[in-house]
Protein backbone atom coordinates (compact mmCIF):
# COMPACT_ATOMS: atom_id res chain seq x y z
CA UNK A 1 0.00 0.00 0.00
CA UNK A 2 1.44 3.38 -0.98
CA UNK A 3 1.89 6.12 1.59
CA UNK A 4 -0.61 8.43 -0.10
CA UNK A 5 -3.26 5.70 -0.21
CA UNK A 6 -2.63 4.93 3.45
CA UNK A 7 -2.94 8.67 4.15
CA UNK A 8 -6.26 8.80 2.34
CA UNK A 9 -7.55 5.79 4.27
CA UNK A 10 -6.86 7.49 7.61
CA UNK A 11 -10.33 9.06 8.11
CA UNK A 12 -12.02 5.76 7.36
CA UNK A 13 -9.66 4.00 9.75
CA UNK A 14 -10.55 6.33 12.62
CA UNK A 15 -14.27 5.67 12.05
CA UNK A 16 -13.66 1.91 12.02
CA UNK A 17 -11.66 2.10 15.25
CA UNK A 18 -14.43 4.10 16.90
CA UNK A 19 -17.07 1.58 15.79
CA UNK A 20 -14.97 -1.34 17.07
CA UNK A 21 -14.53 0.35 20.46
CA UNK A 22 -18.25 1.04 20.61
CA UNK A 23 -19.12 -2.57 19.75
CA UNK A 24 -16.59 -3.85 22.29
CA UNK A 25 -17.91 -1.56 25.02
CA UNK A 26 -21.53 -2.60 24.50
CA UNK A 27 -20.57 -6.29 24.53
CA UNK A 28 -18.18 -6.03 27.49
CA UNK A 29 -20.66 -4.15 29.68
CA UNK A 30 -23.65 -6.11 28.29
CA UNK A 31 -25.52 -2.84 27.73
CA UNK A 32 -29.22 -3.16 26.87
CA UNK A 33 -30.21 -1.88 23.40
CA UNK A 34 -32.43 0.87 24.83
CA UNK A 35 -29.40 2.23 26.73
CA UNK A 36 -26.88 2.04 23.90
CA UNK A 37 -27.37 -0.18 20.85
CA UNK A 38 -24.28 -1.79 19.36
CA UNK A 39 -23.24 -0.77 15.80
CA UNK A 40 -24.15 -4.28 14.65
CA UNK A 41 -27.71 -3.82 15.94
CA UNK A 42 -27.96 -0.39 14.27
CA UNK A 43 -26.90 -2.00 11.00
CA UNK A 44 -29.51 -4.73 11.49
CA UNK A 45 -32.15 -2.09 12.17
CA UNK A 46 -31.10 -0.19 9.04
CA UNK A 47 -31.65 -3.32 6.98
CA UNK A 48 -34.81 -4.44 8.77
CA UNK A 49 -36.55 -1.02 8.72
CA UNK A 50 -35.24 -0.09 5.30
CA UNK A 51 -38.68 0.50 3.77
CA UNK A 52 -39.76 2.88 6.51
CA UNK A 53 -36.39 4.61 6.82
CA UNK A 54 -35.92 4.85 3.06
CA UNK A 55 -39.31 6.48 2.54
CA UNK A 56 -38.64 8.95 5.35
CA UNK A 57 -35.14 9.70 4.02
CA UNK A 58 -36.56 10.41 0.60
CA UNK A 59 -39.00 12.94 2.07
CA UNK A 60 -36.23 14.75 3.98
CA UNK A 61 -33.79 14.71 1.07
CA UNK A 62 -36.40 15.98 -1.37
CA UNK A 63 -37.35 18.80 0.96
CA UNK A 64 -33.70 19.78 1.46
CA UNK A 65 -32.96 19.70 -2.28
CA UNK A 66 -36.10 21.65 -3.14
CA UNK A 67 -35.24 24.25 -0.52
CA UNK A 68 -31.68 24.46 -1.83
CA UNK A 69 -32.85 24.95 -5.40
CA UNK A 70 -35.38 27.64 -4.46
CA UNK A 71 -32.80 29.35 -2.25
CA UNK A 72 -30.20 29.34 -5.04
CA UNK A 73 -32.56 30.81 -7.63
CA UNK A 74 -34.07 33.28 -5.15
CA UNK A 75 -30.71 34.44 -3.80
CA UNK A 76 -29.33 34.99 -7.30
CA UNK A 77 -32.43 36.91 -8.38
CA UNK A 78 -32.41 39.11 -5.29
CA UNK A 79 -28.66 39.72 -5.53
CA UNK A 80 -29.07 40.83 -9.16
CA UNK A 81 -31.81 43.21 -8.03
CA UNK A 82 -29.53 44.53 -5.26
CA UNK A 83 -26.71 45.16 -7.72
CA UNK A 84 -29.00 46.99 -10.14
CA UNK A 85 -30.56 49.13 -7.45
CA UNK A 86 -28.71 50.18 -4.29
CA UNK A 87 -32.02 51.53 -2.94
CA UNK A 88 -33.65 48.10 -2.97
CA UNK A 89 -30.52 46.65 -1.39
CA UNK A 90 -30.70 49.17 1.46
CA UNK A 91 -34.39 48.49 1.99
CA UNK A 92 -34.31 44.70 1.90
CA UNK A 93 -30.91 43.68 3.26
CA UNK A 94 -31.86 44.27 6.94
CA UNK A 95 -34.86 41.97 6.48
CA UNK A 96 -32.59 39.25 5.14
CA UNK A 97 -30.31 39.72 8.16
CA UNK A 98 -33.24 39.53 10.62
CA UNK A 99 -34.35 36.25 9.03
CA UNK A 100 -30.80 34.96 9.22
CA UNK A 101 -30.18 35.74 12.89
CA UNK A 102 -33.53 34.40 14.13
CA UNK A 103 -33.02 30.69 14.89
CA UNK A 104 -35.11 28.51 12.62
CA UNK A 105 -36.11 26.32 15.57
CA UNK A 106 -37.91 29.34 17.00
CA UNK A 107 -39.70 30.12 13.74
CA UNK A 108 -40.67 26.54 12.86
CA UNK A 109 -43.63 26.16 15.31
CA UNK A 110 -45.17 29.34 13.92
CA UNK A 111 -44.69 28.20 10.34
CA UNK A 112 -46.40 24.91 11.24
CA UNK A 113 -49.43 26.82 12.47
CA UNK A 114 -49.81 28.89 9.31
CA UNK A 115 -48.76 26.38 6.65
CA UNK A 116 -49.16 22.73 5.73
CA UNK A 117 -46.45 20.52 7.22
CA UNK A 118 -44.61 20.11 3.93
CA UNK A 119 -44.74 23.83 3.13
CA UNK A 120 -43.59 24.75 6.64
CA UNK A 121 -40.63 22.35 6.55
CA UNK A 122 -39.70 23.54 3.06
CA UNK A 123 -39.85 27.19 4.10
CA UNK A 124 -37.73 26.54 7.22
CA UNK A 125 -35.07 24.78 5.15
CA UNK A 126 -35.21 27.58 2.58
CA UNK A 127 -34.77 30.26 5.25
CA UNK A 128 -31.50 28.81 6.57
CA UNK A 129 -30.10 28.04 3.12
CA UNK A 130 -31.00 31.39 1.62
CA UNK A 131 -28.78 33.86 3.47
CA UNK A 132 -25.32 32.40 2.83
CA UNK A 133 -26.25 32.14 -0.84
CA UNK A 134 -27.50 35.73 -0.95
CA UNK A 135 -24.34 37.01 0.78
CA UNK A 136 -22.15 35.02 -1.61
CA UNK A 137 -24.00 36.29 -4.69
CA UNK A 138 -23.90 39.94 -3.57
CA UNK A 139 -20.19 39.73 -2.78
CA UNK A 140 -19.39 37.83 -5.96
CA UNK A 141 -21.29 40.23 -8.21
CA UNK A 142 -19.37 43.10 -6.62
CA UNK A 143 -15.95 41.44 -6.85
CA UNK A 144 -15.39 42.52 -10.44
CA UNK A 145 -11.84 43.45 -11.49
CA UNK A 146 -11.93 47.26 -11.97
CA UNK A 147 -9.59 47.01 -14.98
CA UNK A 148 -11.96 44.59 -16.69
CA UNK A 149 -14.89 46.87 -15.84
CA UNK A 150 -13.00 49.72 -17.56
CA UNK A 151 -12.41 47.53 -20.56
CA UNK A 152 -16.11 46.73 -20.82
CA UNK A 153 -16.93 50.43 -20.55
CA UNK A 154 -14.36 51.30 -23.22
CA UNK A 155 -15.93 48.73 -25.56
CA UNK A 156 -19.35 50.27 -25.00
CA UNK A 157 -20.72 47.12 -23.35
CA UNK A 158 -24.42 47.09 -22.49
CA UNK A 159 -25.55 46.30 -18.94
CA UNK A 160 -26.63 42.86 -20.09
CA UNK A 161 -23.24 42.20 -21.72
CA UNK A 162 -21.45 43.27 -18.56
CA UNK A 163 -23.65 40.97 -16.49
CA UNK A 164 -23.34 38.02 -18.85
CA UNK A 165 -19.64 38.20 -19.63
CA UNK A 166 -18.18 39.81 -16.51
CA UNK A 167 -20.32 39.82 -13.37
CA UNK A 168 -21.81 36.34 -13.53
CA UNK A 169 -18.50 34.58 -14.32
CA UNK A 170 -16.79 36.60 -11.56
CA UNK A 171 -19.54 35.56 -9.15
CA UNK A 172 -19.45 31.83 -9.95
CA UNK A 173 -16.77 30.72 -7.43
CA UNK A 174 -18.44 32.78 -4.70
CA UNK A 175 -21.83 31.32 -5.55
CA UNK A 176 -20.49 27.76 -5.46
CA UNK A 177 -18.85 28.42 -2.09
CA UNK A 178 -22.21 29.61 -0.77
CA UNK A 179 -23.92 26.63 -2.38
CA UNK A 180 -21.70 24.16 -0.53
CA UNK A 181 -22.53 25.77 2.80
CA UNK A 182 -26.22 26.11 1.92
CA UNK A 183 -26.50 22.41 1.01
CA UNK A 184 -25.67 21.36 4.56
CA UNK A 185 -27.81 24.13 6.02
CA UNK A 186 -30.87 23.15 3.97
CA UNK A 187 -30.65 19.65 5.44
CA UNK A 188 -30.33 21.06 8.96
CA UNK A 189 -33.28 23.40 8.36
CA UNK A 190 -35.43 20.56 7.08
CA UNK A 191 -34.52 18.32 10.05
CA UNK A 192 -35.19 21.06 12.60
CA UNK A 193 -38.60 21.85 11.13
CA UNK A 194 -39.40 18.13 10.93
CA UNK A 195 -38.52 17.78 14.62
CA UNK A 196 -41.00 20.54 15.43
CA UNK A 197 -43.59 18.89 13.18
CA UNK A 198 -42.88 15.45 14.66
CA UNK A 199 -43.48 16.79 18.17
CA UNK A 200 -47.05 17.55 17.14
CA UNK A 201 -47.49 14.15 15.51
CA UNK A 202 -47.33 15.41 11.93
CA UNK A 203 -44.69 15.02 9.25
CA UNK A 204 -43.09 12.09 7.51
CA UNK A 205 -39.34 12.82 7.31
CA UNK A 206 -36.36 11.25 9.08
CA UNK A 207 -36.56 13.62 12.04
CA UNK A 208 -40.18 12.61 12.50
CA UNK A 209 -39.01 8.99 12.61
CA UNK A 210 -36.50 9.98 15.32
CA UNK A 211 -39.19 11.71 17.41
CA UNK A 212 -41.69 8.85 17.03
CA UNK A 213 -39.07 6.17 17.75
CA UNK A 214 -38.16 8.13 20.87
CA UNK A 215 -41.75 7.99 22.05
CA UNK A 216 -41.66 4.21 21.48
CA UNK A 217 -38.23 3.85 23.14
CA UNK A 218 -36.99 2.31 19.87
CA UNK A 219 -33.45 3.54 20.41
CA UNK A 220 -31.77 1.45 17.64
CA UNK A 221 -34.13 2.98 15.07
CA UNK A 222 -33.26 6.48 16.32
CA UNK A 223 -29.61 5.69 15.72
CA UNK A 224 -30.37 4.20 12.31
CA UNK A 225 -32.17 7.40 11.26
CA UNK A 226 -29.23 9.41 12.57
CA UNK A 227 -26.81 7.36 10.46
CA UNK A 228 -28.88 8.11 7.35
CA UNK A 229 -28.98 11.83 8.14
CA UNK A 230 -25.18 11.88 8.48
CA UNK A 231 -24.78 10.00 5.24
CA UNK A 232 -27.08 12.45 3.47
CA UNK A 233 -25.11 15.40 4.85
CA UNK A 234 -21.85 13.88 3.64
CA UNK A 235 -23.44 13.07 0.29
CA UNK A 236 -24.73 16.62 -0.17
CA UNK A 237 -21.34 18.08 0.69
CA UNK A 238 -19.55 15.71 -1.69
CA UNK A 239 -22.03 16.44 -4.48
CA UNK A 240 -21.76 20.23 -4.13
CA UNK A 241 -17.96 20.00 -3.90
CA UNK A 242 -17.87 17.87 -7.03
CA UNK A 243 -20.14 20.34 -8.82
CA UNK A 244 -17.87 23.25 -7.81
CA UNK A 245 -14.78 21.39 -9.00
CA UNK A 246 -16.38 20.54 -12.30
CA UNK A 247 -17.68 24.03 -13.01
CA UNK A 248 -14.38 25.63 -12.00
CA UNK A 249 -12.17 23.01 -13.65
CA UNK A 250 -10.56 25.56 -15.98
CA UNK A 251 -9.77 28.05 -13.23
CA UNK A 252 -6.98 28.07 -10.69
CA UNK A 253 -9.61 28.02 -7.91
CA UNK A 254 -11.03 24.79 -9.33
CA UNK A 255 -8.33 22.59 -7.93
CA UNK A 256 -8.49 24.31 -4.57
CA UNK A 257 -12.00 22.99 -3.91
CA UNK A 258 -10.98 20.58 -1.19
CA UNK A 259 -13.04 17.58 -0.08
CA UNK A 260 -12.27 18.14 3.55
CA UNK B 1 5.76 65.18 -38.78
CA UNK B 2 3.41 67.66 -40.39
CA UNK B 3 1.76 64.92 -42.46
CA UNK B 4 0.28 63.34 -39.36
CA UNK B 5 -3.39 63.96 -38.70
CA UNK B 6 -4.38 64.82 -35.15
CA UNK B 7 -6.38 62.11 -33.37
CA UNK B 8 -7.22 63.53 -30.02
CA UNK B 9 -6.66 66.89 -28.35
CA UNK B 10 -6.88 67.89 -24.70
CA UNK B 11 -7.24 71.58 -23.98
CA UNK B 12 -6.45 72.87 -20.48
CA UNK B 13 -7.89 69.74 -18.94
CA UNK B 14 -8.22 69.67 -15.16
CA UNK B 15 -9.51 67.09 -12.74
CA UNK B 16 -10.12 67.66 -9.05
CA UNK B 17 -11.94 65.99 -6.20
CA UNK B 18 -13.11 68.33 -3.44
CA UNK B 19 -10.54 70.36 -1.52
CA UNK B 20 -7.49 68.27 -2.32
CA UNK B 21 -4.81 69.36 -4.78
CA UNK B 22 -6.09 68.73 -8.30
CA UNK B 23 -5.08 65.40 -9.82
CA UNK B 24 -4.62 67.15 -13.17
CA UNK B 25 -4.25 70.86 -13.88
CA UNK B 26 -4.11 72.70 -17.21
CA UNK B 27 -3.04 69.73 -19.26
CA UNK B 28 -2.98 70.47 -22.98
CA UNK B 29 -1.94 67.68 -25.26
CA UNK B 30 -2.32 66.60 -28.86
CA UNK B 31 -1.81 63.10 -30.08
CA UNK B 32 -1.35 62.67 -33.82
CA UNK B 33 -1.86 59.48 -35.76
CA UNK B 34 1.14 57.22 -35.76
CA UNK B 35 3.14 59.00 -33.08
CA UNK B 36 4.59 57.32 -30.01
CA UNK B 37 4.18 59.40 -26.88
CA UNK B 38 5.61 58.57 -23.46
CA UNK B 39 4.25 60.05 -20.23
CA UNK B 40 6.77 59.90 -17.43
CA UNK B 41 6.62 61.09 -13.85
CA UNK B 42 6.85 60.11 -10.19
CA UNK B 43 4.12 58.01 -8.59
CA UNK B 44 0.96 59.98 -8.03
CA UNK B 45 1.63 62.59 -10.72
CA UNK B 46 -1.62 61.73 -12.47
CA UNK B 47 -0.14 60.02 -15.51
CA UNK B 48 -2.43 57.00 -15.24
CA UNK B 49 -5.39 59.32 -14.66
CA UNK B 50 -4.44 61.28 -17.77
CA UNK B 51 -4.51 58.01 -19.69
CA UNK B 52 -8.01 57.29 -18.35
CA UNK B 53 -9.09 60.77 -19.45
CA UNK B 54 -7.69 60.09 -22.92
CA UNK B 55 -9.60 56.79 -23.02
CA UNK B 56 -12.82 58.56 -22.07
CA UNK B 57 -13.08 56.47 -18.89
CA UNK B 58 -12.71 59.52 -16.63
CA UNK B 59 -14.53 62.74 -17.51
CA UNK B 60 -12.42 65.82 -16.62
CA UNK B 61 -13.80 68.53 -14.36
CA UNK B 62 -12.33 71.33 -16.46
CA UNK B 63 -11.16 71.87 -20.02
CA UNK B 64 -12.07 70.13 -23.25
CA UNK B 65 -11.35 66.81 -24.92
CA UNK B 66 -11.79 66.57 -28.65
CA UNK B 67 -11.81 63.23 -30.43
CA UNK B 68 -10.82 64.54 -33.85
CA UNK B 69 -11.59 61.26 -35.54
CA UNK B 70 -14.58 60.00 -33.59
CA UNK B 71 -14.78 56.78 -35.59
CA UNK B 72 -11.25 55.75 -34.62
CA UNK B 73 -10.95 53.06 -31.98
CA UNK B 74 -8.93 53.02 -28.78
CA UNK B 75 -7.13 50.03 -27.30
CA UNK B 76 -5.90 49.96 -23.72
CA UNK B 77 -3.47 47.86 -21.69
CA UNK B 78 -3.22 48.21 -17.93
CA UNK B 79 -0.38 47.61 -15.50
CA UNK B 80 -1.83 44.18 -14.73
CA UNK B 81 -2.86 42.00 -17.61
CA UNK B 82 -6.47 42.12 -16.26
CA UNK B 83 -7.47 38.99 -18.13
CA UNK B 84 -10.63 37.08 -17.38
CA UNK B 85 -9.20 34.12 -15.42
CA UNK B 86 -12.00 31.79 -16.55
CA UNK B 87 -11.48 32.39 -20.27
CA UNK B 88 -8.84 31.12 -22.69
CA UNK B 89 -6.33 33.47 -24.29
CA UNK B 90 -8.50 33.32 -27.41
CA UNK B 91 -11.68 34.32 -25.58
CA UNK B 92 -9.87 37.09 -23.73
CA UNK B 93 -8.62 38.58 -26.98
CA UNK B 94 -12.04 38.08 -28.59
CA UNK B 95 -13.78 40.04 -25.81
CA UNK B 96 -13.82 43.54 -27.39
CA UNK B 97 -15.05 42.07 -30.69
CA UNK B 98 -17.74 40.11 -28.90
CA UNK B 99 -18.84 43.28 -27.09
CA UNK B 100 -18.96 45.03 -30.48
CA UNK B 101 -21.20 42.15 -31.64
CA UNK B 102 -18.92 40.98 -34.43
CA UNK B 103 -20.05 37.62 -35.89
CA UNK B 104 -18.16 34.56 -34.67
CA UNK B 105 -16.49 33.76 -38.01
CA UNK B 106 -15.10 37.27 -38.38
CA UNK B 107 -13.93 37.20 -34.77
CA UNK B 108 -11.94 34.04 -35.21
CA UNK B 109 -9.72 35.35 -37.96
CA UNK B 110 -8.96 38.64 -36.25
CA UNK B 111 -8.29 37.06 -32.87
CA UNK B 112 -5.85 34.55 -34.35
CA UNK B 113 -4.13 37.37 -36.26
CA UNK B 114 -3.80 39.46 -33.08
CA UNK B 115 -2.41 36.50 -31.13
CA UNK B 116 0.07 35.83 -33.93
CA UNK B 117 1.16 39.48 -33.83
CA UNK B 118 2.22 39.13 -30.21
CA UNK B 119 3.83 35.72 -30.82
CA UNK B 120 1.17 33.64 -29.08
CA UNK B 121 -0.49 32.05 -32.10
CA UNK B 122 0.05 28.59 -30.60
CA UNK B 123 -1.29 29.42 -27.12
CA UNK B 124 -4.86 30.40 -28.07
CA UNK B 125 -6.39 27.69 -25.88
CA UNK B 126 -4.26 28.39 -22.78
CA UNK B 127 -5.91 29.82 -19.67
CA UNK B 128 -4.28 32.83 -17.99
CA UNK B 129 -3.01 30.76 -15.05
CA UNK B 130 -1.13 28.56 -17.49
CA UNK B 131 0.78 31.54 -18.94
CA UNK B 132 3.84 33.41 -17.64
CA UNK B 133 3.62 37.08 -16.63
CA UNK B 134 5.11 38.20 -19.94
CA UNK B 135 2.71 36.00 -21.92
CA UNK B 136 -0.26 37.42 -20.02
CA UNK B 137 0.84 40.93 -20.96
CA UNK B 138 1.12 39.78 -24.57
CA UNK B 139 -2.47 38.50 -24.43
CA UNK B 140 -3.55 41.87 -23.00
CA UNK B 141 -1.68 43.59 -25.83
CA UNK B 142 -3.35 41.33 -28.41
CA UNK B 143 -6.74 42.18 -26.87
CA UNK B 144 -5.96 45.88 -27.35
CA UNK B 145 -4.70 45.34 -30.91
CA UNK B 146 -7.64 43.20 -32.04
CA UNK B 147 -9.91 46.23 -32.44
CA UNK B 148 -7.31 47.70 -34.84
CA UNK B 149 -6.96 50.82 -32.73
CA UNK B 150 -5.88 54.17 -34.08
CA UNK B 151 -4.75 54.97 -30.55
CA UNK B 152 -3.17 52.46 -28.18
CA UNK B 153 -3.00 53.46 -24.51
CA UNK B 154 -0.51 51.60 -22.32
CA UNK B 155 -0.43 52.12 -18.54
CA UNK B 156 2.96 50.90 -17.29
CA UNK B 157 2.35 47.60 -19.04
CA UNK B 158 5.78 46.16 -18.27
CA UNK B 159 6.13 47.41 -14.69
CA UNK B 160 5.47 44.03 -13.10
CA UNK B 161 7.81 42.06 -15.38
CA UNK B 162 11.44 41.05 -15.02
CA UNK B 163 14.14 42.99 -16.88
CA UNK B 164 14.69 40.52 -19.73
CA UNK B 165 10.97 40.17 -20.44
CA UNK B 166 10.63 43.95 -20.30
CA UNK B 167 13.33 44.48 -22.91
CA UNK B 168 11.90 41.86 -25.23
CA UNK B 169 8.38 43.21 -24.92
CA UNK B 170 9.45 46.80 -25.53
CA UNK B 171 11.40 45.73 -28.64
CA UNK B 172 8.29 43.89 -29.84
CA UNK B 173 6.11 46.89 -29.08
CA UNK B 174 8.40 49.16 -31.09
CA UNK B 175 8.26 46.75 -34.03
CA UNK B 176 4.47 46.38 -33.80
CA UNK B 177 3.96 50.12 -33.74
CA UNK B 178 6.23 50.64 -36.73
CA UNK B 179 4.34 47.94 -38.65
CA UNK B 180 0.75 48.80 -37.68
CA UNK B 181 1.23 52.57 -37.51
CA UNK B 182 -1.17 53.34 -34.65
CA UNK B 183 -0.54 56.18 -32.23
CA UNK B 184 0.69 55.05 -28.82
CA UNK B 185 0.52 56.80 -25.46
CA UNK B 186 2.76 54.94 -23.07
CA UNK B 187 2.78 55.66 -19.33
CA UNK B 188 5.99 54.66 -17.58
CA UNK B 189 8.22 55.55 -14.68
CA UNK B 190 11.37 54.29 -16.43
CA UNK B 191 13.34 57.00 -18.24
CA UNK B 192 15.30 54.51 -20.36
CA UNK B 193 12.09 52.86 -21.55
CA UNK B 194 10.47 56.18 -22.47
CA UNK B 195 13.47 57.37 -24.51
CA UNK B 196 13.98 54.00 -26.17
CA UNK B 197 10.40 53.84 -27.42
CA UNK B 198 8.89 57.29 -27.87
CA UNK B 199 8.93 60.08 -30.44
CA UNK B 200 7.96 62.49 -27.72
CA UNK B 201 8.51 62.24 -23.95
CA UNK B 202 6.29 64.33 -21.67
CA UNK B 203 7.59 64.80 -18.14
CA UNK B 204 4.87 65.25 -15.52
CA UNK B 205 5.04 66.72 -12.02
CA UNK B 206 2.68 65.96 -9.20
CA UNK B 207 0.35 67.83 -6.83
CA UNK B 208 -1.12 69.18 -9.03
CA UNK B 209 -0.46 66.80 -11.91
CA UNK B 210 0.76 68.78 -14.89
CA UNK B 211 3.11 68.58 -17.86
CA UNK B 212 6.46 70.19 -17.00
CA UNK B 213 8.69 69.44 -19.97
CA UNK B 214 8.65 67.88 -23.39
CA UNK B 215 11.41 66.16 -25.37
CA UNK B 216 11.51 64.96 -28.95
CA UNK B 217 13.41 61.80 -29.75
CA UNK B 218 14.25 61.81 -33.45
CA UNK B 219 15.17 58.28 -34.35
CA UNK B 220 13.44 55.99 -36.81
CA UNK B 221 11.20 53.08 -35.74
CA UNK B 222 11.49 50.23 -35.08
CA UNK B 223 14.33 50.95 -32.73
CA UNK B 224 16.76 48.16 -32.16
CA UNK B 225 19.27 47.26 -29.56
CA UNK B 226 21.92 49.53 -31.20
CA UNK B 227 19.84 52.62 -30.54
CA UNK B 228 20.02 51.95 -26.81
CA UNK B 229 23.80 52.23 -27.03
CA UNK B 230 24.01 55.37 -29.22
CA UNK B 231 25.20 58.64 -27.78
CA UNK B 232 21.97 60.31 -28.94
CA UNK B 233 20.01 57.88 -26.75
CA UNK B 234 22.26 58.30 -23.73
CA UNK B 235 22.15 62.09 -24.08
CA UNK B 236 18.35 62.13 -24.13
CA UNK B 237 18.17 59.81 -21.13
CA UNK B 238 20.34 62.31 -19.26
CA UNK B 239 18.15 65.26 -20.32
CA UNK B 240 14.89 63.54 -19.38
CA UNK B 241 16.34 62.37 -16.07
CA UNK B 242 17.42 65.92 -15.24
CA UNK B 243 13.92 67.24 -16.01
CA UNK B 244 12.40 64.47 -13.89
CA UNK B 245 14.71 65.36 -10.99
CA UNK B 246 13.56 68.95 -11.24
CA UNK B 247 9.93 67.95 -10.88
CA UNK B 248 10.85 66.07 -7.73
CA UNK B 249 12.63 69.12 -6.29
CA UNK B 250 9.76 71.38 -7.27
CA UNK B 251 7.17 69.12 -5.67
CA UNK B 252 6.76 68.34 -1.99
CA UNK B 253 9.20 65.94 -0.39
CA UNK B 254 8.79 62.31 -1.36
Amino acid sequence: MTTSLRYRMLPMLSVLVLLALWQGLVMALALRPFVLPAPSLILQTLLHDRALLGAAALVTLRTALEALAIAAVGALALALLFVQSPGISRALFPLAVILQVTPVIAIAPLLLIYLSTHAAVLLAAFLVAFFPLLAACVQGLGAVDPGLADLFALSGASRWQELRWLRLPTMLPWFLGGFRVAGGLALIGAIVAELAAGASGAGSGLATVIVESGFQLNIPRMYAALVIISAMGIGLFAATTWLARWLLRHRPEGRQQSWT
Amino acid sequence: MSTRTPLIALERVGLGFGDRAPVLQDVSLRVASGEFLALIGASGCGKSTLLRVLAGLQPPSAGKIARLQPESRIGIVFQDATLMPWASAFDNVALPLRLHRLPRAARHERVMAALAQVGLGDRAAARPHELSGGMKMRVALARALVVEPALLLLDEPFAALDEITRLRLSDDLSALQARLGMAVVFVTHAVSESVALADRVLVMARAPGRIMAQFSIDAPHPRHHEFRQSSAYLGKVEEVSAALRQTLQAGDDL
